[in-house]
């Protein structure tokens, strides 16, 4: 008799759900916006909340991280139901630029960002900036030991020290970056030297940064925000892991988060009008202050404590350079680390 | 148990339609690889099989699913014995903490391990936190089969000289040797199929690979060869334990599945004995737990944590994975009758394609349904009843075994005794087999509610916009390191899932073989 209770409680749960269902707005609805978001809900949240005070526009926001949701999106094609994608990083958006799923984002938006960080041709355009630094441990070693630039990471005393995510994105763009400012032969040298010095591998920047605050590993390859997410989370006095941040060097390049109009969203105001609010005043503070990273926006200071975003910019890059990520990737998979 | 014996001859055509209708869903996410791998650029193809880390990948992979699959059985076979077999104190409890790693995600467990200890890493690392989550896989089915077989063949092996591991082997291992088999196969398949833990390990292994390959280069005709690598090691695994249980059909045919039980007094192999049974849950549960709340304690800011929102994710992920249990049954129903009943080539196929989802990670199951469901059902894109499918496809091969077996044990005179009576054979398999077998039909539907619960990269494909599960929740709040608020979603998780888990357990079954220990 139980058992058989329990398989009716089963189906009518099961019903539930089928009437669950029924209550979530479907895709593409005319009254709402439906925006991908390839960042946490903390973090974004709150900022869509005061997009939707301000306009009265409903979000329905669908939080992944940014490579699923790319992977996402790419399988739906052109029957996503996104009207707008909010990327972690520049190369997600690239992709889906290239397979022909996004609009032009309109010239006086695009406008507002400086180039060198938005889309030369108007697929995307930057909403945030995202500095690589070398995190490195403070119990180990001082400011001054930390090399300031990557090209040094491949001598022997680095063996075994070195952590990195070599499948993240924004590590892949950095060797794009490598590969553009020093040339393939250089590039092709410096990943042949990592790989020969074994490297500790990670899954994501978060874990190499892990490595770094336990002593497992001296010196990380990463993106600067992590760090002030974790001391916002542990306390920065309780952070064993620093920062040294390299202006000019390659391994210092600053990435962009970024936004896209999806191709079915082309005319469509609400679609402009969120875009439109990420880089507005408003929003660029609340990214300053909430997850750390750079404004893009002209006249917005960096949060407190990093360097000016002036002083990392990268003069011979092209962010639209990095879209040749393919060639990076089958350098790092040549050598075995992907 | 006595398989071969209650063969019936005729193959009911109906049966044969529903299971090859059912396996035609749940191979969707194999053709969509397929087909995928089949259009792609053949340059692009030949380039991901001359990478030098392929046969690292592939190496990693087989030795892990091996050495969790042996481990798992080394530990849940003497688990079992104690919980069905020997005279203990507490019997419910002892099975209660046997199940109770099944409510534990790998990711979760290994989480868990790795904040307690930084320096874990690599094969032992994956091999630990891996092997002890899948002890219950094969401890669960295979104390059933105890708890249904007898001692009678034992005894007489102990009257005829033989020592008590001798007539153990000889009297009951055959009985339980299809259970150990069955739970051998989920906890293999689990283990080539899972991400979370590996990954948190830094273990590079083809799941690592192919949530790389869809990571950073977007590549997804990649992603799909290195997937279809996967199914293939799959597709080896469940034919090899066809196989293997093929030959163990045919050499118990005489073995009485009715008779005497003799519980053993365990004297002074109580101490290990005792000691195995918290090991397992200890390593699984306890030690990952104990430091999540650790973590929670030792965080400076506890962001504000909504109970609401805990209240709707629990909901959720009850309802979602509840609806997904609902599907895989039905989807295991027909494959699960006709394995128990029928043998030949075309039984053993659909049987192995039943299987092949479970060795396929979440990403690729949760993309080719999304696939899927807008070229066929673009209307239900992105609704709970996608995802409770999505779940039923997954999960649906954990589901085979245990009705396949509870089938099997129903006597095929009662079915004909009805059928002599002039019932139908529909009706004669809902009033007689359905009835008999629903402990173990309920058993496949808590154990595909449990892995349902903790589902995490199909949920983040499949699910309607704005719906989050505990799962999803505590992916937000570990993806940006807030492992303080994360901490009473992993809580919640644990507990929610410790439910069908607790259910498995049978502690019932407990009780009653205590009340016989002390008769």
């Amino acid at each position: 008799m139980r058992a058989h209770r329990g398989l009716v409680l089963a189906g009518g749960l099961a019903a539930t759900a089928i009437a669950l269902s029924g209550c979530t707005a479907s895709p593409g609805d005319d009254d709402t916006l439906t925006v991908y978001v390839g960042r946490a809900e903390s973090l974004v949240g709150p900022l869509i909340e005061q997009f939707e005070e301000e306009t009265g526009i409903q979000v329905e926001a669908r939080y992944a991280a940014t490579p699923e949701l790319t992977a996402l999106v790419l399988e739906e094609g052109d029957r996503t139901p996104a009207e707008v994608f909010l990327s972690q990083d520049a190369g997600a958006l690239g992709a889906l630029s290239d397979a022909d799923l996004v609009t032009e984002i309109p010239a006086d938006l695009a406008d507002q960002i400086p180039a060198g960080f938005t889309s030369t041709d108007g697929s995307w355009v930057g909403v945030t900036g995202r500095a690589r630094v070398l995190a490195y441990d403070s119990e180990q070693l001082t400011e001054d030991q930390v090399p300031s630039t990557v090209d040094d990471l491949t001598a022997d005393e680095w063996g075994g020290q070195v952590a990195f995510a070599p499948g993240n994105a924004s590590f892949q763009s950095f060797i794009t970056a490598l590969r553009v400012l020093e040339g393939e032969e250089a590039a092709a040298e410096w990943v042949a030297g990592m790989a020969d010095n074994e490297p500790e591998l990670t899954e994501n920047n978060l874990a190499s940064l892990d490595l770094v605050n336990t002593g497992q590993a001296q010196i990380g390859l990463i993106n600067h925000y992590y760090w002030y997410r974790q001391a916002a989370e542990v306390g920065a006095g309780n952070m064993r892991a620093q920062l040294k941040f390299l202006p000019g060097d390659p391994g210092g390049i600053v990435n962009v988060t970024g936004a896209a109009i999806l191709k079915g969203a082309a005319d469509d105001a609400d679609a402009r009008a969120f875009v439109e609010f990420l880089i507005s005043e408003q929003a660029q503070r609340y990214f300053v202050e909430e997850t750390f990273e750079y404004p893009l926006l002209p006249g917005i200071d960096a949060p407190e404590g990093l360097p000016a975003l002036e002083s990392l910019v990268n003069p011979g890059l092209d962010l639209s350079d990095l879209h040749s990520v393919g060639e990076s990737q089958r350098l790092l998979a040549d050598n075995g680390l992907i | 148990m006595t398989a071969a014996a209650t063969t019936t001859p005729r193959r009911p055509w109906g049966l044969v339609a529903a299971s090859l209708a059912a396996v035609a869903l749940a191979a969707i996410p194999v053709v969509h690889l397929i087909v995928r791998v089949a259009s792609a650029d053949p340059a692009e193809l030949t380039a991901v099989f001359e990478r030098p880390r392929i046969p690292l990948l592939v190496g990693n992979s087989v030795l892990l699913a091996a050495s969790v699959t042996a481990t798992a059985v080394a530990l849940g076979v003497p688990s079992a014995f104690l919980l069905a077999r020997a005279r203990l104190r507490w019997r419910g409890m002892w099975a209660v903490l046997a199940a109770l790693p099944l409510a534990m995600p790998s990711y979760l467990a290994a989480y868990g391990w790795l904040a307690w200890q930084p320096s874990m890493r690599g094969f032992w690392a994956a091999w630990l936190v891996l092997s002890f989550v899948s002890v219950p896989y094969v401890t669960l089915p295979v104390a059933a089969a105890l708890r249904i077989g007898s001692t009678g063949l034992d005894d007489v092996a102990r009257t005829l000289g033989r020592g008590p591991l001798g007539s153990f082997m000889l009297g009951t291992w055959p009985q339980i040797r299809p259970a150990v088999l069955a739970g051998a196969l989920l906890v293999c398949l689990y283990t080539l199929s899972d991400f979370g833990g590996v990954a948190l390990f830094r273990f590079p292994v083809l799941t690592t690979a192919i949530q790389q390959a869809y990571s950073a280069s977007f590549s997804r005709d990649e992603a799909a060869v290195l997937a279809v690598i996967l199914v293939s090691l799959a597709l080896l695994v469940v034919v090899g334990e066809q196989f293997a249980r093929g030959r163990a059909a045919r050499r118990i045919q005489a073995a009485p599945s009715v008779g005497r039980r003799r519980m053993t007094r365990l004297g002074p192999w109580t101490v290990p004995a005792v000691g195995l049974l918290v090991l397992v849950p200890a390593v699984a549960v306890v030690v990952p737990v104990a430091v999540l709340l650790g973590r929670v304690l030792t965080a400076e800011t506890l962001q504000a944590f909504e109970f609401a929102e805990l209240g709707t994710a629990l909901a959720n992920t009850v309802l979602l994975s509840a609806g997904g249990a609902v599907v895989a049954v039905l989807l295991a129903l027909p494959i699960g009758i006709l394995a128990a009943r029928h043998r030949g080539r075309l039984v053993r196929g659909i049987e192995s394609a039943g299987y092949l989802a479970l060795g396929l990670p979440g990403i690729v199951v949760g993309l080719s349904l999304v696939f899927f469901s807008l070229s066929v059902v673009p209307a239900l894109y992105q609704t709970a009843l996608v995802l409770a499918f999505g779940y039923g496809v997954l999960f649906m091969p954990k589901a085979i075994g245990s009705i396949r077996s509870a089938t099997g044990q129903v006597p095929v005179s009662l079915e004909d005794v009805s059928r002599t009576l002039g019932n139908s054979r529909a009706r004669t398999w809902w009033a007689v087999t359905a009835r008999l077998a629903r402990p173990g039909i309920f058993a496949a539907a808590l154990l595909a509610a449990v892995s349902a619960m903790k589902e995490l990269p199909a949920t983040l494909m499949l699910r309607p916009t704005g719906t989050d599960t505990l799962a999803t929740e505590l992916w937000q709040r570990t993806d940006i390191s807030a492992y303080g608020a994360a901490a009473p979603y992993a809580v919640a998780l644990l507990l929610v899932a410790a439910v069908p888990a607790f259910l498995l357990s049978d502690a019932r079954a407990g009780r009653e073989a205590t009340r016989e220990a002390i008769a």
